[in-house]
């Protein structure tokens, strides 16, 4: 289970081109947008993408986000519930 | 002036659909998408049928934008009577954002093997487009590229107008161009603000909107130069200011398109209860026609003037909007009418503003003209009725 | 004609090197990438976001960090830039990507102007913004457009050059135009600065 946590904080890193962290920086419940690693609308789209690549779930409203994308736990229990690869 | 967009291929079509509530949006066929589902506002005319409307020859290099802008390009040189001395001294100012792009997507595989294709690489560029486009026209004097997104023709309005103004240019042709490309529909589509309904502008329950295409121009003269020429309009004011905020969403308060609107009445010399009627920007999505409607309570006040978009009939034509709204502004001048704001059925709740719904008379002599782009771009212009 | 106005100072990138006026600041061995990261670092910039950025709005990035250093810039100092190949390169990739999944992130940057934004974003200027696209840098637009735009006090200041990443190449030219300084703004001037070849 704390394998998904790290894949997805390397993925994170990696896609949304977060240079100056390890996933060591990254908390599992560290805020993800506003003050935590800061990150913007174009960075939850991307998210959005990656939900759908990495683990075949398609969101249709990008406001579905704001209650998924709240830290690296909350993102991970989504996805252990609705993943379908 | 001159047009082309889905909803007709010259200024009277385009006014007479205006009238009667008719829109151009359809579902994709001539631009080959597997998004089959996602409306746009498509010109039904395929690049052969508008290559022979302008007796172009066999292995010509012209995209669809350039095709679109000799068009609306043409018929602005007729409507005004320009003639070919005149043409040598008029200057050529187009935006676009796409340029060449529809070519390069259909043939970018191919130019490895087949050389017969290889003159669309150079007409990828947006310059080229231009330059093309200015050969047609036969317009001799300066010509220059404005890429600024979805403001881009307003832009180059501006600068027209501006350089009239300061004795650089005597007369100029301003506008610009765009068409439906799968780069632009997969890339909106990416950013999820692309409605798979027809869009409704400053609706409660907008959701997004849809691509269009097509082009507008304006031929601009110095008042010296006119020659007993009819005059459509006059510009008087314009703004242009950056909204410093993000890439492609609008701030909250929609300070950009507050400063451009601003800019505007101040460089018209006029209060901003003198403006008539306003054609927004409007595009439908979630954050354009929110941040647009706090930044017109910021100017206006409690009582703004009546407003529409008129993207519900055209779609949103990237960077011909400004030039094309700028020709819908004039006529909303000329014909004492302003044009009415389609699907529309609830207020938004935070900012309670209503649209014009239906065709409406009434006696106007300045309009404001809004068109914002992406990159905080955001530009204003105000047209006054020809009182000479 | 020139009113007065002055080119008061000027950045130069291109072959892995910058230059602040005529004295180079930086050199790199890496290519574009590399040497774009080692810039950053060395500027000292404090900017995440730089990280998320095209080639082309991290070229501006780094040209503004040089130009407006221990500067006061006016809230309404205009951007009048160029280019010729637009925003080819991001547009490249995008069109690779849509062949698979779609970057949103890639595509926010398939315009030219966008550097414009991340700019006034940086440095919160709600100015006048335009970009052209010419075959060649052109002195004559981009001097009567500041021109127009300092005389008729639409802008206090102005930065105004040439921007162009193509084909892993770049090549930055921008100068900041007030009242101040001992060059004058003039078309001659910007055209020979632009091409002057450094040691």
């Amino acid at each position: 289970m704390s394998d998904l946590r790290t894949e997805l904080k390397q993925s994170i890193i990696e896609q949304l081109n977060l240079e100056e962290f390890e996933v060591e920086d990254i908390a599992n419940d560290d805020a993800l947008f506003g003050d935590g690693l800061g990150l913007d609308s174009i960075d939850a789209l991307e998210l959005i993408v990656l939900l759908e690549k990495d683990y075949g779930i398609k969101l249709t409203e990008p406001e579905q986000g704001k209650e998924i994308f709240i830290s690296i736990d909350k993102m991970a229990e989504y996805i252990e519930a609705h993943r379908t690869k | 002036m001159g047009i082309i967009s889905s909803i007709g291929n010259n200024v009277e079509e385009n006014y007479n659909a205006l009238c009667s509530g008719k829109h151009g949006i359809s579902f994709p066929k001539i631009l080959k998408t597997r998004h089959t589902n996602l409306p746009v506002g498509e010109i039904k005319i395929t690049n052969e049928a508008l290559a022979k409307k302008l007796s172009l020859p066999e292995n010509h290099s012209f995209t669809r934008a350039a095709l679109l802008a000799c068009i609306a390009g043409k018929e602005a040189i007729s409507q005004a009577g320009i003639t070919e001395t005149e043409l040598n001294e008029t200057g050529f100012i187009s935006g676009s954002s796409v340029g060449g792009m529809d070519k390069t997507e259909e043939f970018f595989q191919e130019f490895d093997k087949n050389t017969e294709i290889r003159r669309f690489i150079r007409a990828q560029h947006p310059g080229f487009t231009t330059s093309q486009i200015s050969d047609f026209l036969k317009t001799q004097g300066f010509v220059t590229t404005i890429s600024t997104a979805c403001s881009s023709s307003a832009n180059a309005i501006m600068l027209g107008a501006r350089m009239i103004k300061a004795g650089k240019l005597k007369r100029v042709i301003v506008g610009g161009t765009d068409c439906l490309t799968k780069f632009t529909l997969n890339g909106f589509n990416s950013l999820m603000i692309l409605s798979s309904e027809n869009c409704k502008p400053f609706d409660e329950y907008r959701n997004g909107l849809n691509l269009g295409e097509g082009a507008g121009y304006l031929i601009l003269e110095g008042d010296e130069y006119l020659a007993g020429k009819q005059v459509l309009g006059r510009i008087t004011g314009y703004g242009n200011a950056n909204d410093a905020f993000h890439q492609t969403a609008s701030s909250e308060t929609g300070e950009g398109a507050y400063l451009a609107m601003q800019k505007a009445l101040k460089s018209a010399g006029i209060s901003s209860n003198k403006i008539d009627y306003i054609n927004a920007h409007g595009t439908a999505t979630k954050n354009n026609d929110f941040s647009e409607s706090m930044a017109i309570q910021r100017v206006f006040g409690e009582v703004i003037p009546e407003l529409s978009s008129t993207k519900a009939f055209t779609g949103h034509t990237l960077a011909a909007a400004g030039a094309i709204e700028a020709v819908y502004s004039l006529l909303s001048l000329q014909n004492n009418q302003i044009f009415p704001n389609l699907n529309f059925s609830t207020k938004m709740e935070k900012t309670g503003i209503q649209p014009v719904l239906e065709l409406t008379s009434k006696n106007m002599k300045h309009v404001l003209s809004n068109s914002f782009g992406f990159g905080g771009n955001c530009t204003s212009l105000i047209f006054n009725r020809d009182e000479k | 004609m020139s009113e007065g106005y002055k080119i008061s100072d000027f950045v130069r990138i291109r072959n892995q090197r910058i230059f602040h006026g005529n004295k180079q600041v930086f050199s790199s061995e890496k290519p574009t990438q590399g040497f774009l990261k080692e810039s950053y670092k060395f500027l000292n910039i404090s900017y995440p976001k730089f990280h998320k950025m095209d080639a082309l709005c991290k070229l501006g990035i780094l040209a503004t960090e040089v130009l407006f250093k221990n500067r006061e810039i006016p809230a309404d100092t205009a951007l009048v830039f160029s280019n010729s190949a637009s925003s080819l390169e991001s547009d490249k990739q995008h069109r690779i990507l849509m062949e698979a999944t779609v970057s949103p992130a890639v595509f926010v940057y398939t315009l030219p102007n966008i550097v414009l934004g991340e700019i006034s974003i940086k440095y919160k200027l709600q100015s006048e913004n335009a970009f052209f696209i010419s075959n060649r840098f052109d002195a004559r637009l981009l001097t009567d457009y500041s021109e127009i735009l300092l005389d008729s006090l639409k802008a206090s200041a102005v930065v105004c050059g040439w921007i162009e990443w193509k084909n892993a190449e770049y090549d930055v030219f921008l100068c900041l135009i007030s009242k101040e300084g001992r060059l004058s703004f003039s078309e001659e001037n910007l055209e020979e600065l632009y091409h002057f070849e450094n040691e």
